[in-house]
């Protein structure tokens, strides 16, 4: 199945989130990831959908008519930033720790709580970045797992953006 | 300044008033008392209904005959709850209506009080929008953008619900303003390019269809719709909703078309090379198998909501925006063809649509003896009313048949209830309609399972003096069930007899305050409808005792394809 994110804004209102996800039930649209904060206007929230959705283009025909939604976009899977924040915990014997620490250290994962059996990392990605650090530490036995869903907006700029190196630096 | 005197409460009324509101619908509770106090001091009238299902069939009934808001009150919890039922049927079809309900204090929210529901929760599922008033400061605008929008877009419900503390809170009314609206901006007129194209679509189609419905009332496009069907000379199909929006006395008229539909009505959409869609959704009543609907056809789809495009049917012009003002582009643009020659003739296209009308007619057959058939009453009713008379139905066999055997000549003259297809609805929606056109004679044409569902409201008709005219088409059963039962469960009559002896309807009538009368055959049909005629000072019941055994066809089974047309049950 295709996903498609949307990047819906919306009003700042009790009961906005109610309304969206009762009629994406209602309307039979299932909701893989949603994530909800403030933005940087007031009064206004932004939301960020993965949906499964063969019919992508009613599921925005229906965003839209609910009165509190603002503005309805479809982003780019390849181009737009998109991120999510996960934190996991895995079984880790002491003897453990330095393998497994240094492919956290690989993969920018922070280490935030150490037991004397297990260690839990956050990290924040893309989703296949995510996916990337999981397949490394399975096999050490994932106890426990949390996903804040999918957050993105939309590329600035036409073609990623690179660095150029500066010409103090040689 | 703050008046100590001026409450929440006042507000609301104050804010009913400034939006025009004539008539309220409501029955009272606990929760909504401090709105019903300044009520006796309002110019606004209030109904006084007998259940809160009535007071929204009412308040539908009333919008749905002028076009305007239908406003109804209720209660916390259960006054809301029974309120379920009307929002959904005018979400269903897009019925102009605001509901105004009371709500536990903003302190026992949450916590099951007495009488308390999560309306709005509820309400999120059938309406348009809801609000949660917390402030009595916000009524003025609340109440304006609810009424801004239930009217305007796709028309449609909008529930407030008042917290008691909120209508007896210390406030002042200001006049308001819409400024709380950032995400609600509805498109009024269609794109010009793709009414060009449209057009030019129409003038090159050889077999093209107007398929029209409840969007071309609810924006008044009567006189538009006319106009473009004679410019280009296109022939129209209306839908349930759609019945009154094109004459049906019109050379261009086929009928309705669809499950029930007239053989001509929707064959000539099967057989269409192009569907001018207006103001319609694409309904399976109306499409049937939609993988085999109308597979020769283009469609042109105009609609107000953007989200009906496309939903069912892929549109090649899809074009959004208000019926009337998209029909009135359109009628300019083939009136600019026409002065480079004449409409295109489609004399084929018309000779096989008379032929279908002529080997297909919708029939039946009185027996001058009895018994009364349903369409022979209805066919006097219009012929002795010569059609002046706003018409309800409820849902069922008796509501096919007065879509199809009185002949609609005018917009805003048949109210029913399409998408949701509630029973119960003839009778409430008659009393809603007679207050909004008091002139007029206002008839319910329902069956004796829906007038069972909802017939106490003829109490609310006596008392209040709102003299409407039922006739009961008693076939002593759900008629529609039991077809169903005959012709797909090898006639296993399951739970659909209703009996013809028990109630009494004229009995009935007469212990609500009604004149009641029964006719068991043809020769007591015109006596009965003249009689019922001549009162106006009452409301009059008309037992109609029909035969039981009589069916509604044409038919295409559910989920069966329009292809195959079922004219009578010897086809199925």
């Amino acid at each position: 199945m295709t996903h498609h994110t949307l990047s819906v804004i919306v009003e700042d209102k009790p009961g906005v989130l109610a309304r969206v996800s009762a009629m994406c039930s209602n309307r039979g649209f299932n909701i893989h990831s949603l994530a909800v904060g403030p933005t940087h206007m007031a009064g206004r929230s932004h939301i960020t959908m993965v949906v499964d959705a063969p019919e992508v283009e009613q599921l925005k025909k229906q965003l839209h008519k609910l009165v509190n939604v603002i503005k309805v976009q479809e982003l780019d899977t390849g181009r737009a930033l998109e991120t999510e924040v996960m934190m996991v915990r895995v079984s880790c014997e002491p003897a453990q720790r330095g393998e497994l620490g240094g492919t956290a250290d690989l993969f920018g994962a922070r280490m935030v709580d150490l037991t004397s059996n297990t260690i839990a990392f956050e990290i924040s990605g893309t989703p296949g970045h995510l996916g990337d650090f999981l397949d490394q530490v399975r096999p050490y036995g994932i106890v426990d797992l949390v996903k804040s869903g999918r957050i993105a907006m939309k590329q600035r700029s036409e073609k990623p953006l690179t660095l150029t190196p500066t010409a103090s630096r040689t | 300044m703050r008046n100590n005197h001026f409450t929440g409460s006042h507000s609301l009324l104050r804010s009913l008033e400034h939006e025009g509101v004539e008539v309220v619908f409501g029955v009272p509770g606990g929760a909504i008392l401090p709105a019903y106090d300044p009520l006796l001091d309002s110019p606004i009238r209030h109904v006084l209904a007998r259940h809160e299902q009535g007071a929204g069939h009412m308040a539908e009934g009333y919008a749905m005959a002028t076009g305007r808001v239908g406003v109804v009150f209720a209660t916390s919890g259960p006054g809301a709850t029974n309120l379920i039922t009307p929002l959904q049927n005018a979400k269903m079809d897009s019925t102009p209506l605001v509901a105004i309900t009371g709500q536990v204090g903003t302190s026992a929210i949450g916590s099951d009080a007495f009488q308390e529901a999560h309306t709005t929760g509820l309400a999120m599922h059938c309406t348009k929008h809801s609000y949660l008033v917390t402030s009595a400061d916000e009524i003025p605008d609340i109440i304006h953008e609810a009424f801004h929008l239930a009217s305007t877009g796709r028309p449609g419900p909008v529930l407030v619900d008042f917290p008691k503390d909120v209508l007896n809170a210390v406030t002042e009314w200001r006049t308001p303003t819409l400024s709380g609206l950032p995400g609600y901006k509805p498109t009024r007129e269609g794109h010009p390019r793709q009414v060009k194209a449209a057009v030019e679509m129409i003038e090159a189609s050889s077999r093209p269809v107007l398929y029209v419905g409840g969007g071309v009332i609810r924006a008044g496009a009567t006189p538009e719709l006319v106009a473009l069907a004679e410019a280009a000379n296109v022939p129209v199909v209306t839908t349930l909703m759609g019945r009154g929006a094109f004459p049906d006395s019109h050379r261009l008229a086929l009928g309705m078309p669809g499950m029930h539909g007239v053989y001509a009505a929707t064959t000539a959409m099967q057989k269409a090379d192009l569907l001018i869609a207006i103001g319609v959704r694409f309904d399976d009543r109306v499409t049937g198998d939609v993988a085999s609907f109308a597979p020769g056809a283009k469609v042109i789809h105009v609609d107000v909501d953007p989200a009906e495009i496309g939903k069912v049917r892929r549109a090649d012009i899809p074009i959004v925006g208000d019926a009337r003002s998209v029909l009135a582009a359109m009628v300019e643009r083939v009136t600019e063809r026409r002065v480079e020659g004449p409409a295109p003739e489609r004399a084929d296209w018309f000779a096989q649509l008379r032929d279908w009308q002529e080997t297909h007619p919708l029939s039946y057959t009185q027996d001058p003896d009895g018994p009364i058939k349903a369409q022979y009453f209805i066919e006097r009713l219009h012929a002795i009313t010569g059609g002046d008379a706003v018409v309800t139905s409820g849902v069922g066999q008796h509501q096919m048949w007065a879509s199809h055997f009185w002949q609609f000549e005018k917009p805003l003259s048949w109210i029913n209830s399409g998408g949701l297809g509630t029973m119960g609805f003839a009778v409430p929606a008659a009393v809603g309609a007679k207050i909004a056109r008091p002139d007029e004679v206002v008839f319910a044409i329902d069956g004796d399972g829906c007038f069972q569902m909802t017939a106490q409201e003829l109490i609310t008709a006596t008392t209040e003096n709102i003299p409407i005219k039922v006739a009961v088409l008693n076939n002593g059963a759900y008629g529609m069930v039991q077809q169903w039962q005959k012709l797909f469960y090898d006639g296993r009559i399951s739970a659909s007899d209703l009996g013809t002896t028990v109630p009494d309807y004229p009995k009935l009538a007469e212990a609500m305050g009604c004149v009641g009368l029964r006719v068991t055959h043809p020769d007591e049909v015109d006596i009965a409808i003249e009689k019922a005629l001549s009162i106006e000072d009452r409301s009059v019941v008309i037992e109609v005792v029909i035969d039981p055994e009589e069916m509604v066809f044409p038919m295409v089974p559910a989920g069966g394809s329009n292809d195959h047309i079922a004219m009578g049950p010897e086809d199925l």
